[in-house]
């Protein structure tokens, strides 16, 4: 990435520039693929752009940065996100 | 336009100091999406400034400079005038401001910039509070609403700020609401095919602010438009159209929502409901929202 060589104070674009936020989580979105329409809304919703879409429009969710805050879950019109406690005992 | 034809483009980085469920992050993403990266961006003192993260580092993968509280529409005409002079007159210049920031702190510097014809997006997302400080009262805070300093419920009214930016008489103003991505990417487009100054503001319910929990911001968006609290609207060249369902309240095509719909999740107005129904205020909020669509109606319709 390019450096400017200026006398300022310059911060340059990092994913996870306040750390792996996926610490922050309480309930962890669980995706079912089987159910999932690919409407993209939580997608499109997700405030921390870590509903990843894929090529084919199927999604992810990037568990590394997800804050758990339910968005994507709440959203989905054929409940295919469900939240579940962290660590939780299956 | 659907959801799926909306830009992959990510220019908002995962990892942020947002609280979970931001409204701001939300509309920053689709922002980006629809202006692209050949923008900049000129961020004053508001939950966006600690969004952006911490030096060395930054989550915005777009140039943003950050500015006093009260000097976004400033900052962005100097960017916008140096851009000028070196020719590079493609890049959309963006202020980004809070509704403190705006309505406010920021309403001087605004309106020298719009006035002065300054070719720019001023963008207010509006959770109706100053949200970073602490939740404190602003002329966008609606009435009835707790505040840290309006602790009984707010006593006035908030401002008509709609009404004051076409007071100016701007090629383009909009209203948008995070809840409404498609709406929000398409007026966003708009403003950035226009030359001067566009200003769209985007209601952005917050959760810690407004006090629900975070799972529910898109929801509280949606309530907003549909209890008539909020309008969705465009301003071409004093040419007001309505938009969604904002445009079927306005013809009364469908009947606005009762305001309780909304207000009832929010733990700010929770001592309307708490120990015994606030019957009175919540008429009054419900009356003075009447009040405004039918000043739409007689202007607009
Ligand atoms: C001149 C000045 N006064 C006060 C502050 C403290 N301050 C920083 S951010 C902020 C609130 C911003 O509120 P708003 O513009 O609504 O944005 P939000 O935090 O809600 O995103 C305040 C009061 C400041 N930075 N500068
Ligand atoms: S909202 Fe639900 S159905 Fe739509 S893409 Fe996401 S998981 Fe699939
Ligand atoms: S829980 Fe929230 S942060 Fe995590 S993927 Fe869903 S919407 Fe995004
Ligand atoms: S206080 Fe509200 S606007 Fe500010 S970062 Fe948190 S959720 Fe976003």
């Amino acid at each position: 990435m390019k450096k400017y060589d200026v006398v300022t104070t310059i911060s340059y674009p990092k994913k996870g520039a306040m750390g792996k936020t996926g610490t922050w989580r309480v309930f962890r979105p669980i995706l079912d693929k089987v159910k999932c329409v690919k409407c993209l809304r939580c997608w499109i919703y997700c405030p921390e752009a870590t509903v990843i879409r894929n090529k084919d429009d199927t999604v992810d969710i990037d568990y590394e940065y997800c804050k758990g805050c339910g968005i994507c879950a709440n959203v989905c019109k054929v409940k295919a996100i469900t939240m579940e406690r962290e660590g939780k005992k299956k | 336009m659907a959801i799926k034809n909306l830009p992959r483009e990510e220019c908002y980085l995962p990892g942020s100091a947002a609280c979970p469920g931001c409204p701001a992050t939300m509309a920053l993403r689709i922002t980006f999406k629809a202006l692209g990266k050949n923008t900049m961006m000129i961020v004053p003192a508001c939950c966006t400034a600690v969004i952006e993260s911490l030096h060395p580092h930054t989550s915005f993968d777009i140039p943003t400079m950050n500015i006093a509280f009260e000097a976004a529409a400033a900052g962005a005409s100097g960017v916008e005038a140096g851009l000028r002079m070196q020719g590079k007159t493609d890049t959309t210049v963006v202020a980004w401001a809070g509704d403190g920031g705006t309505y406010d702190i920021g309403i001087q510097a605004l309106s020298g910039a719009l006035e002065r014809g300054t070719n720019f997006i001023y963008i207010c997302y509006n959770n109706e509070i100053y949200s970073n400080t602490g939740i404190q009262r602003s002329g966008a805070t609606p009435y009835g609403a707790w505040t840290t300093t309006t602790v009984g419920g707010k006593t006035e009214f908030r401002k008509e700020m709609g009404e004051i930016i076409q007071a100016h008489h701007i090629p383009y103003a909009a209203q948008t609401c995070i809840a409404y991505p498609e709406d929000m990417y398409k007026k966003l487009v708009k403003a950035k095919g226009i030359k001067g100054p566009k200003y769209i503001e985007i209601m952005a319910p917050c959760p810690p602010g407004w006090r629900f929990s975070m799972e529910k911001t898109v929801e509280m968006g949606t309530m907003a438009v549909e209890t008539g609290a909020w309008a969705l609207y465009e301003v071409e060249n004093d040419k007001v159209t309505f938009n969604g369902k904002s445009k079927l309240i306005l013809e009364k095509k469908i009947e606005r929502k009762p305001i309780e719909d909304w207000i009832k999740h929010q733990g700010r107005f929770r001592h309307l409901f708490k120990p015994k129904k606030d019957v009175k205020r919540i008429k009054t909020i419900e009356d003075h929202i009447d009040l405004i669509w039918e000043r739409y109606r007689k202007r607009h319709l």
